[in-house]
C-alpha cells in the first residue's frame, strides 16, 4: 500500500477510534475490580502468614487489640439483616410496583413513580439520621435499648424499597399485554391475574429486583453504624444490638494499627466474597429460567 | 440548485480545545491569592475527639491573631492522631492520654488536663455511684436502676469502640479489660455517647468532663453524676479530689515548621488557658 492510498484509507474510515476507545474503558473497569482485591489481599497478608484462613472463625471473639479476630458474629449480622431488610422490603416493592403500573391512575402512578425515584437518591447517611432521632427512641420505649437489629432491618429495608420498586416495575411492563387479556377473556378476576399470571412471568425481574436490593442493603455502612448499636454478638433476638462488617470498618478503620488495620482489609475481603456470591446466586437464578422459558 | 452544505466538523472540532483550554484555567492554583504577600499557612491536627473542640477554638484564635496560616483540626481518636503524625500527614497529633512506652519517637506538649466522669440521662434521678457499682454495671452484675437507687427499669450500658483512650482510661481506673465490659451500646466520639444517654432514660456512660459540661451548656439531656462522693468538676479534678484524670497532650515529630512551633507556644499562653478553662478543660500554664 502506497502512503497515498493509506492515508486516504485512514481518513476515509471515519471514527476508527470508536471500537479501540471503549474496549480500553471497559478492561480498566474491570482492572479496577482485579487491584481492588490485590490490594485487599496484600494489605491483610500479614495477618494470612500468621495464622490461616480458620482463626477468623474459630478464635474467642472480636478483641483486635489482643489478637483475637473472630468475624463470624458480624457476618452473622451482616446476612441476617440482609435477609431481614429483604423480608420487608419486597412486599412492600412489589406492591407499590403492581399499583402504580396496573391500578392507579395515570397521574397518580407519576406522581408514585417521582417520589419513588426521589426516595432513591436520598444519601444513606439522611435515613441514618431519620432513624437514629426517630425509629431508636421508638424501640427504646419498646425494649431497650432501642438501637438493634430491628432498627437496623427497618431503615435498611426502606431503603432498598426505591431500588426493588424501581425494578419490578420495569419487569411488569414487559410482560405480553396478551397474557393479561387472555386471562380476562378466561373470565379471572383482576387479583388471581396479577398474582397467579402476571408475577410469575416477571419472577425473574423479580429475582433480579432482590438481588440488587440486597447487594445494596449488604454493603450500607452508615446507617447501621448508627442505629445498630454496635455490639459484636450473634444476634438471638430482634432486640439485640449487633455490628455488621461494614460497620466494623468505619468504626475501627480510623485509628487502627498494625495487626489490628490487616484485620480490617480481611474484613473487606469477606465482604467482597458475600456480594461476588450474591451476583453469582442471581446470574444461576435467571440462567435457570431462561433454560425453563418456551 | 444551492444547497448550503454545513459539515459538523468545523464547530465540533472548537468543542474540545475549547474545554481543554478552560479546564487548563481552572488548574491554575494561585489566581486572587497572588496578591496576598504569604501564602497560607496549613496546620493540620488530628486526634482525639475529646481535644477537637478545644483545638479549633485555639486554631480560630490563632488565626486571628497570626494572619496567613489555618488550621485544619479532625477527630479520628487519639491512636489516629499518633498514626498520622508518625506517617507525616499531621503536623500535631491530640492524644487524650499520657504517651505510651513505645512512643518515645514523639514529642509531646502537655495543654491541659482533663477527667473523665460517669453521665446519666438528666430525668435519672440517681446521683451518684461507688466504684464498685460501675465495676458492677458495666460487667453485667447490676442490671436494673432499682438496684443503685434508681427507678425500676433495665440499664442501658454505653461503651467506647477499642482504640479510643478515654476507653482506656475507664478501663484502667476501674481495673476492667476489655474482654469484661458487658455494654448494650457501643459508640465512637464523645458527641454520640452524649447523644445516647441523652436520648436514653436508662442509659450511662463515660465521657470527659469537659464535652460533658460544654454539651450539658449547649443544652444537651446528660448530667455528671458523683463518683464515690466526689462530684465531677473541674474544680474537683484540678485539686486532685476526683480521682479519674488524664492529660491532654499535642505530640509531634521532629523537624517541626517555624510556624507550628509558634502555634505550640500559643497553645501554652494565657489567652490559651483562658480558652482550656471556658472549655472546662484544666489549664496548666496559670
Amino acid at each position: 500500500m502506497t502512503p497515498a492510498t493509506l492515508s486516504l484509507a485512514l481518513s476515509k474510515r471515519q471514527g476508527w477510534l470508536f471500537w479501540p476507545t471503549l474496549s480500553l474503558l471497559a478492561l480498566m473497569a474491570a482492572l479496577v475490580i482485579f487491584l481492588i482485591v490485590a490490594f485487599l489481599l496484600r494489605e491483610g497478608s500479614p495477618l494470612f502468614a500468621q495464622g490461616g484462613i480458620a482463626r477468623f472463625f474459630t478464635d474467642d471473639g472480636w478483641w483486635p487489640l489482643e489478637a483475637s479476630f473472630n468475624m463470624t458474629p458480624m457476618l452473622l449480622a451482616s446476612l441476617y439483616l440482609t435477609m431481614g431488610a429483604l423480608f420487608v422490603a419486597t412486599p412492600l416493592g412489589v406492591a407499590i410496583a403492581l399499583v402504580t403500573t396496573f391500578k392507579a391512575p395515570a397521574r397518580l402512578a407519576q406522581l408514585l413513580r417521582n417520589l419513588v425515584e426521589l426516595s432513591a437518591a436520598i444519601p444513606t447517611v439522611v435515613y441514618g439520621l431519620w432513624g437514629v432521632t426517630s425509629i431508636v427512641p421508638i424501640l427504646n420505649m419498646w425494649s431497650p435499648p432501642g438501637a438493634s437489629l430491628l432498627a437496623g432491618i427497618l431503615v435498611v429495608a426502606l431503603m432498598i424499597i426505591p431500588t426493588i420498586t424501581i425494578l419490578t416495575q420495569s419487569a411488569l411492563q414487559t410482560v405480553p399485554q396478551a397474557y393479561i387479556q387472555g386471562s380476562a377473556a378466561l373470565g379471572v378476576s383482576s387479583s388471581q391475574t396479577l398474582l397467579r399470571v402476571v408475577i410469575p412471568a416477571s419472577s425473574q425481574g423479580i429475582f433480579s429486583a432482590m438481588v440488587l436490593g440486597a447487594a445494596r442493603a449488604i454493603g450500607e455502612t452508615m446507617v447501621v453504624l448508627m442505629v445498630c448499636g454496635n455490639i459484636v454478638q450473634v444476634p438471638t433476638s430482634l432486640f439485640d444490638p449487633v455490628r455488621t462488617l461494614t460497620a466494623n470498618i468505619a468504626l475501627e478503620m480510623p485509628y487502627a494499627m498494625g495487626d489490628h488495620r490487616a484485620s480490617l482489609f480481611v474484613a473487606g475481603l469477606v465482604m467482597l466474597l458475600l456480594v461476588s456470591a450474591l451476583v453469582a446466586l442471581g446470574e444461576w437464578a435467571s440462567m435457570r429460567q431462561r433454560r425453563m422459558a418456551p | 440548485m444551492n444547497t448550503k452544505k454545513t459539515t459538523a466538523l468545523p464547530s465540533g472540532a472548537a468543542t474540545p480545545w475549547i474545554l481543554a483550554a478552560l479546564m487548563l484555567a481552572g488548574c491554575n492554583p494561585v489566581t486572587d491569592q497572588k496578591h496576598a504577600a504569604d501564602k497560607t499557612v496549613r496546620i493540620s491536627i488530628v486526634g482525639s475527639s475529646t481535644m477537637s473542640p478545644l483545638l479549633s477554638e485555639m486554631g480560630k484564635a490563632y488565626e486571628q491573631e497570626t494572619l496567613g496560616t489555618r488550621s485544619d483540626v479532625q477527630s479520628g481518636g487519639s491512636s489516629r492522631g499518633v498514626m498520622d503524625v508518625r506517617a507525616g500527614t499531621a503536623a500535631l497529633g491530640m492524644v487524650s492520654r499520657e504517651l505510651k512506652a513505645d512512643e518515645g519517637d514523639l514529642h509531646n506538649v502537655l495543654i491541659a488536663r482533663d477527667g473523665i466522669g460517669m453521665i446519666v440521662n438528666a430525668d435519672n434521678p440517681v446521683t451518684g455511684l461507688s466504684k464498685k457499682q460501675v465495676i458492677d454495671i458495666y460487667t453485667d452484675q447490676i442490671t436494673n436502676w432499682k438496684d443503685v437507687g434508681g427507678d425500676d427499669l433495665a440499664i442501658t450500658v454505653v461503651s467506647k469502640a477499642e482504640g479510643r483512650s478515654t476507653l482506656e482510661v475507664f478501663s484502667d481506673y476501674f481495673g476492667i479489660s476489655y474482654r469484661q465490659i458487658r455494654a448494650d451500646v457501643i459508640i465512637g466520639d464523645n458527641q454520640q455517647g452524649i447523644q445516647t444517654v441523652g436520648s436514653s432514660v436508662a442509659a450511662i456512660g463515660y465521657v470527659s468532663i469537659g464535652s460533658a459540661e460544654y454539651e450539658a451548656e449547649q443544652g444537651a439531656a446528660i448530667r455528671l453524676i458523683a463518683l464515690d462522693d466526689q462530684f465531677p468538676s473541674t474544680e474537683s479534678v484540678a485539686s486532685g479530689n476526683y480521682q479519674i484524670s488524664r492529660e491532654l497532650n499535642l505530640v509531634y515529630k521532629e523537624p517541626i515548621t517555624e510556624q507550628v512551633r509558634d502555634f505550640l507556644t500559643f497553645t501554652r499562653s494565657s489567652k490559651a488557658a483562658e480558652l482550656v478553662s471556658r472549655m472546662y478543660f484544666i489549664p496548666v500554664t496559670p
